[in-house]
């Protein structure tokens, strides 16, 4: 790897995911400059940075965006971009997307006022699904059985005071075996891809779902790479859900955590999302 | 080595590094390391509301 190439990895906190990226970087003799999202300041003009690219593992949503522009601002490309961060970062806008590229999604319905809700659910059907435009790791994510539930749940999420609580999120419940799919992407391959089994009907792997190692078939590769591009691509997991009707996209996660695939498939995540980041910057 | 701020139980540097989160062998709580050298370690930054992925 050339001597030119010096990494910035912009996080908040060292996971495994961070340690196994800085262990890549390290065998790979590519120098790492860790910028903390808690401490770096960003001048309107380039001052005193050294990376050649950053890297984004911030898990805070509103620092990677405002970040990720400055970085690009200064000339440094990023992975993920902007653009892709901004957008999938937020269900509304990720859902046009998918939608507008054809891929399939589950049925969704966006309301902006409690009362718009209620005519959201009605529309969508029960049980539904009701999520925060953003945020993640299945945080105050609700399934709504039924209208009564609907009324308690909008006026606690409406007492939350904080505007992305007023707007409603409003997703079929889709009846899927128990589990859901997980495929990473980096660049243009899929390069990992799991299960996700819980008794919750969440099934992220952060609320402590079982996970196993899945061999993609073309249909689910199509269209893991095909969501992927949709938003812009880069280092991306895409996550699916087995319907009646096949594979459904429902998100598209910008800044992913890979603790549990590379556990479930052995796959070295960290050091493929490092060769990548090289070669962007090498472009 | 240093202490739990929690529970005041010993927590050893190991192979941890600046930044790092980990688990008080003790009490469980989560601790982020704060200087690697000399050892220090804090609670870990509480969880905000647009955390994710």
């Amino acid at each position: 790897m050339s001597d030119a190439f010096t990494l910035g990895l912009f996080y908040t906190i060292i996971r495994p995911e961070e340690k196994w990226i800085l262990e890549a970087a390290q065998a790979r003799g590519i120098p790492v400059e860790r910028l903390h999202d808690e401490s770096v300041t960003f001048p309107l003009v380039r001052n005193g940075f050294k990376a050649d690219l950053v890297l984004n593992r911030s898990v805070s949503h509103t620092r990677s965006l405002y970040a990720l522009r400055f970085f690009e601002h200064y000339g440094v490309p990023t992975v993920n971009p902007y653009d892709v961060v901004s957008l999938c970062g937020d269900k509304v806008l990720a859902s046009l997307r998918l939608q507008e590229a054809g891929i399939p999604t589950p049925r969704t319905v966006v309301a902006l006022t409690p009362e718009a809700a209620m005519k959201a659910l009605d529309e969508v059907g029960y049980p539904a699904v009701l999520k925060p435009p953003i945020g993640s790791w299945g945080r105050l994510l609700a399934k709504v059985d039924d209208r009564e539930e609907a009324e308690q749940i909008i006026e606690h999420k409406t007492a939350l005071g904080s505007p992305m609580h007023s707007v409603f999120y409003v997703q079929e419940y889709v009846a899927k075996p128990g589990r859901d799919i997980r495929a990473f992407v980096v660049g243009d391959e899929l390069v990992a891809a799991m299960y996700r089994t819980s008794s919750d009907w969440r099934t992220n792997a952060h609320l402590g779902g079982e996970t196993q190692s899945l061999e993609p078939d073309a249909a689910l590769t199509e269209l893991t790479l095909r969501a992927a591009e949709a938003v812009g691509g880069g280092v991306l997991a895409v996550d699916l859900m087995e319907s009646g009707d096949g594979l459904l996209v429902h998100e598209v996660n910008p800044t992913p955590e890979f603790k549990a695939l590379a556990g479930a498939t052995g796959v070295n995540i960290a050091a493929r999302i490092v060769d990548y980041a090289a070669g962007v910057a090498a472009r | 080595m240093t202490h739990c701020p929690e529970c005041e139980a010993v927590v050893q540097k190991g192979d941890k590094i600046e930044g790092e989160i980990f688990s008080c062998p003790e009490c469980g709580v989560e601790l982020e390391v704060t200087a690697a050298e000399p050892f220090a370690v804090a609670l870990a930054p509480q969880e905000a509301e647009d955390w994710g992925e």
